[in-house]
Parts: C-alpha cells; sequence; structure tokens
C-alpha cells in the first residue's frame, strides 16, 4: 500500500513563501532603522500576565502553563495565581528600580478578576497589550470564524469598557488560525507578538505588524522546560544583546524582546537573577528601553517617513 | 527485523590506516542544514508534522527564523573563517530561496538532498515512490547549482528499508544516515559503492540546545572536545568530525558568538586537519580506502559482514 500521492505533490511550491500571510525577505537587506538616541539595540521588556481558568478549553492544545493534572488542578490553578497576586509586585518592584519600559500582555479577564492588579500596572505606566480574554481562548486552525471573531471582540470590548485602546497583541500560546491575522488588523490592532521568525518588525499582507519575539531566551523555555540554571538565561540574554549591538553596527537598529513570566522568574529564589540582569541591561548606553508600541512607532517611522 | 544488515560488525581497532589528503589527520566538515518546513503539510499517516493544527504558527516561524535570519548569519561567519559548507538542502528551497541557494553555490559549497521539505517523510513511501522522490531531488539540484548530488540525509531522518540500497542504485556516493562510527565506511548494498559518512546526532545542535538543554557556551565546549579527541584519534587512523548546524538554532543572536568560537578553533587547527567538504571526504575514502575497508571488513568475521 504505498503513500497517498499527495503527498508527493507540493502545490504551494514557488518562489517566496507557501502561504500568502506575508512575502519572504532577508531581513540583512532590509532599510536600516535609527533609535531614538541613535541606541544600537531597542529593549523590549513583556511581561505574561495571564489568567488560566481551572478548567481547561477542550480545543486542540493547551497554552503552555495551563493546567497539567485531572481536574480539579488546585497546583496549577494556585501557582499561576501566584504569579498575579505576588511574584508580579516583586517583579514590578525590580523593573521600577532599574527603570526600564515594560508591556505586559494581559488577560482581559483579570479586569475584573483582579481590578486592583490591573489598577497598579497602569500606576506603573506599562504598556498593556491584549493577550485574549483568557488562557483558554486560544486560536487554531479549524476554528469557526464565528467563535474566533468572538473571542477578539470579548477581550477587546473589555479593555475598551476599562478605557484602555491595546495596540498590540499575543494570542493565548501565541497560536493562530489562518484568520487570526486579517481579524486583528480589522479590529484596529496594530502589531503582535505571535511571529517568531525575525528579529526586526515586518509587515504581513493583511494583519498588524510583527513584532519580533524569540522563544529561544523566554524565562519559561530555558529555566523551566529545559532546565537551565537562571545564570545561564541571563548570560544568554547578555550574549543576544552584544551580539545584536555589534550587527547594528553595520545593518542598522536592532530589537531585543525580553519575555518574562512572574510566576517563573520572580519566585523568591530566582528574584536575585532578574535584579541583576536588569541591572546589567540598564547600566548599558546602548540600549533604548522602549515598550512594543513605541519600538513599533519608531521602526514605522523610519521606514516610512512622512512625505 | 533484528538487523537491516546495511554494515559488517568492523572493531575500532587494529583498521587498515585512513590517510587524509596532505597527511592530516582529521576531515572536518560543517553541515548547515538549509531547510523548509511546510505551514500547510499534508498528513503522513506515520507521523504528524506540527503539534497543533495548520497553521501552528510558533512552530513554523521558528524555522523560518532560519531563512529570514539566521542562514545569512551563518554564511558570513563560514566565510570569515574560510570554511566551506556541505549544505543538507530541502530542495524546494531552490524555489523558495534561490538568492540564498545561488549566494552559497557560488561561494562553493556543496548541496546534498535532505529531501523535498523537511515535513515530508519518507514513511509510508513504497520503493517506487521513494526511488521516485530521491531522483527528483537530484534533478532538483543539478537544475538549480549544476551540481550532480553525492550524499544524502533523509528529511527529518525518516527511512524506509529500501533507502540505503536505493542511493546506492541511484549513484549517491554517501549516506548521512546512519551513526555507527567516527570513520567512512563501505554499506552493504548491491550496486555502485556507497560510503556511510560520519555526521553526528550527538553533538548536532538539534540535540544540543532542544533534548540536552545545553546553554551556547556549553556547545561550544562540545564541539571542542569533540575535536580534541577525534583530532588525537586521527593521529593513529584519518577520523571524520562533522558539525551539523540549523540555522534557526545557532543562528539566533544569543548563539552565533559561540558557534564563530568554534569555527575559529578549527582555523587555529588547520595545519593538522583537512577542512573539506563531505562529497570530497567520500571521493578520498572510495579512491584510497573503500576496498581494503571491503576486504578486512569480510575477514573480521561478523555474522553479517559484506
Amino acid at each position: 500500500m504505498p503513500l497517498d500521492p499527495e503527498f508527493m505533490q507540493y502545490p504551494m511550491r514557488r518562489k517566496g513563501m507557501d502561504h500568502d500571510l506575508y512575502p519572504a525577505a532577508n531581513m540583512f537587506e532590509q532599510p536600516k532603522v535609527t533609535w531614538p538616541g541613535g541606541k544600537p539595540v531597542a529593549l523590549m521588556v513583556t511581561v505574561a500576565v495571564e489568567f488560566f481558568p481551572l478548567t481547561p478549553n477542550d480545543g486542540p492544545f493547551r497554552a503552555a502553563g495551563h493546567m497539567a493534572t485531572p481536574f480539579p488542578d488546585y497546583r496549577t490553578f494556585t501557582a499561576r495565581d501566584y504569579g498575579n497576586r505576588v511574584a508580579i509586585y516583586r517583579m514590578m518592584d525590580a523593573l521600577a528600580a532599574a527603570n526600564i519600559p515594560v508591556t505586559a500582555f494581559t488577560s482581559s479577564a483579570l479586569i475584573d478578576r483582579t481590578p486592583a492588579l490591573i489598577d497598579d500596572i497602569q500606576a506603573a505606566g506599562w504598556e498593556i497589550a491584549a493577550h485574549g480574554r483568557d488562557m483558554n481562548a486560544v486560536h487554531y486552525g479549524g476554528m469557526s470564524a464565528e467563535l474566533e471573531q468572538q473571542q477578539i471582540d470579548d477581550c477587546l470590548a473589555a479593555w475598551s469598557a476599562r478605557g484602555v485602546t491595546p495596540k498590540g497583541w499575543m494570542s493565548p500560546g501565541r497560536g493562530q488560525s489562518d484568520a487570526t491575522l486579517s481579524l486583528l488588523k480589522r479590529a484596529g490592532i496594530e502589531w503582535t507578538a505571535d511571529w517568531g521568525n525575525d528579529d526586526m518588525p515586518y509587515a504581513m499582507n493583511d494583519g498588524p505588524i510583527a513584532m519580533p519575539y524569540t522563544d529561544e531566551l523566554e524565562d519559561r523555555k530555558c529555566i523551566t522546560i529545559l532546565g537551565q540554571g537562571e545564570n545561564v538565561w541571563a548570560r544568554q540574554i547578555i550574549g543576544a544583546a552584544d551580539w545584536l549591538a555589534s550587527e547594528a553596527e553595520i545593518h542598522g537598529g536592532r530589537i531585543l524582546h525580553l519575555a518574562l513570566t512572574p510566576y517563573i522568574i520572580a519566585q523568591p529564589f530566582r528574584i536575585k537573577f532578574l535584579r541583576d540582569l536588569l541591572a546589567l541591561l540598564a547600566a548599558r548606553d546602548d540600549l533604548w528601553g522602549a515598550t512594543g508600541s513605541e519600538i513599533c512607532s519608531a521602526w514605522h517611522a523610519r521606514r516610512n517617513p512622512a512625505g | 527485523m533484528q538487523d537491516p544488515k546495511l554494515y559488517g560488525h568492523w572493531p575500532y581497532r587494529n583498521r587498515p590506516k585512513v590517510t587524509w589528503p596532505g597527511g592530516k589527520k582529521m576531515a572536518f566538515w560543517v553541515a548547515p542544514n538549509i531547510e523548509f518546513y511546510e505551514l500547510h503539510p499534508p498528513k503522513n499517516p506515520h507521523r504528524i508534522p506540527w503539534p497543533r493544527p495548520n497553521p501552528d504558527v510558533v512552530n513554523y516561524a521558528y524555522r523560518d527564523h532560519g531563512n529570514r535570519v539566521g542562514n545569512w548569519r551563518l554564511i558570513e561567519s563560514m566565510e570569515k573563517y574560510n570554511i566551506p559548507g556541505t549544505v543538507s538542502l530541502s530542495v524546494a528551497m531552490c524555489d523558495h530561496f534561490p538568492e540564498m541557494i545561488e549566494t552559497v553555490n557560488k561561494m562553493g559549497w556543496e548541496f546534498f538532498s535532505h529531501g523535498v521539505y523537511n515535513t515530508r517523510y519518507s514513511y509510508g513511501m513504497d520503493r517506487e515512490q521513494e526511488r521516485a522522490t530521491l531522483q527528483h531531488t537530484m534533478d532538483t539540484i543539478k537544475a538549480a547549482t549544476g551540481q550532480q548530488t553525492r550524499g544524502y540525509l533523509a528529511p527529518a531522518l525518516t527511512h524506509t528499508v529500501h533507502t540505503i540500497e536505493l542511493l546506492a542504485e541511484l549513484g549517491f556516493t554517501y549516506s548521512c544516515d546512519l551513526f555507527q562510527d567516527d570513520q567512512p565506511q563501505p554499506l552493504n548494498v548491491p550496486g555502485n559503492p556507497l560510503v556511510s559518512m560520519p555526521y553526528s546526532l550527538e553533538v548536532n545542535d538539534h540535540y544540543a540546545f532542544n533534548v540536552f538543554g545545553q546553554s551556547p557556551q556549553q556547545y561550544t565546549d562540545v564541539l571542542k572536545r569533540q575535536f580534541d579527541t577525534l583530532l588525537e584519534e586521527g593521529g593513529t587512523s584519518g577520523t571524520v568530525m562533522c558539525i551539523p548546524i540549523h540555522a534557526y538554532l545557532v543562528g539566533r543572536a544569543h548563539r552565533a558568538g559561540p558557534f564563530e568560537e568554534i569555527l575559529r578553533y578549527a582555523d587555529e587547527h588547520k595545519d593538522d586537519i583537512w577542512i573539506t567538504k563531505a562529497g570530497d571526504i567520500a571521493g578520498h575514502y572510495l579512491a584510497n580506502h573503500y576496498d581494503e575497508a571491503r576486504t578486512h571488513i569480510a575477514q573480521s568475521g561478523g555474522s553479517h559482514a559484506a
């Protein structure tokens, strides 16, 4: 019984990508970008502020960090809630001490569940970016168009009622369907961080601008998935900053996206490593700390000068 | 099946001495995997391409980073130390990113077949389907680069029981699919002579970073120890060291520097090592050592010797 002949056919084999979401590109051939103050590297620190419902969805996958044991998974539910009660305050203090701007990918369910936390995030001056209703509201290939539209609308309506208009978006679990980008664009979203395929922003054909994301430098991936020491994680971030700064001398401004998870890196036994890392980053004069929207705007202005 | 009988048992001790050109002790080659993974691959009944339903944006983008960013970084590093690549090529790259293929072809890099896409698996193919697919990859490389394909690494390391004999039948001279040795050796297949070429899972960046969780510095240390040991043993009989890489892993900003360090290390030892390409290693081995090795293996007496 041979393999289905479909497996030896290649309908999307052509010059460029095998889809129409964005054109193929070589990052090193893009126009040079200059960041404010002429800094070589923009430092984009983002924090995941997420609500994980006790009953996970029954979709095709669960977002990273979601419930792991049979219902009721009190251990995971409360360990995640720890992030939104305790760890995030430790992290806020560390980031404030280093005077580094922050963008928070925030579940809109927290507007009602933990209004004081939203107050504190806003008081800290963090940019709020949309992150779906909660970690059950994943996007995936094969979901109905109605459900996907409803998930986006629910999330953005909740922020609107709170007086917030998020410009940035990260899908829960960074999942997308084939329609997500165009739906987000029509909903007014200006940039997303779901696509980790570039170290610089790039334009989608019909969607928000893709901002860079590096799975490989996440506290989650390095520390909890790969089991690396916190010092090993921190050293890789400094290594990335050094490499990007040297590349910027030739190729123009670069971006270092540092994605943080309070319930991971702001544990009492880990916070020292975050504080030390932030102090090292804050002391450098080759970094421009900015929010996701500030970096996206600066990139866009540089790429599309008025007139 | 207890044993595919691809080669005879051949103890590492007391083999006929392998000598490399110029009296070098170790042949050193770098294998950049230049791959394309599809956003909407068809379902192979034996292996699901992505953990999430298509489109698996996270996993697709993770690989696409290599083609937008990482490969270009690696090309610059390899050029800096004048080390040629032997490319493990998803041949659909000739259509999707022809500029990249032209660039490294002009630099004198070699291409070997790594299937059409790294999301098209050999599992479940019958002999004729696999043969046609292999031939198609050779034809694609020839048309895009002018090169006659000599080597193979199955896409995503997916094999059938026919794979190795098909390589000999189609005129390949080396296979990177098998991991039993640190020296080249003849494979037991009818038809044209075929050499098993040392590649490596153990120092493969995929294993280093995503299976073993090594830091960039640990990875560099691993490669240096691999290098030192094989170079030392190469004093007795020539060895082969391969560094298999993927741009979406070593081409990241936090790893590009530590990876460049191993290229610098190889350059520093260039008087002792033959910095070369896999096809040239296979060619030298076929011309100088293949026949002697076959005879010696046959005398070694394993029950499945050639």
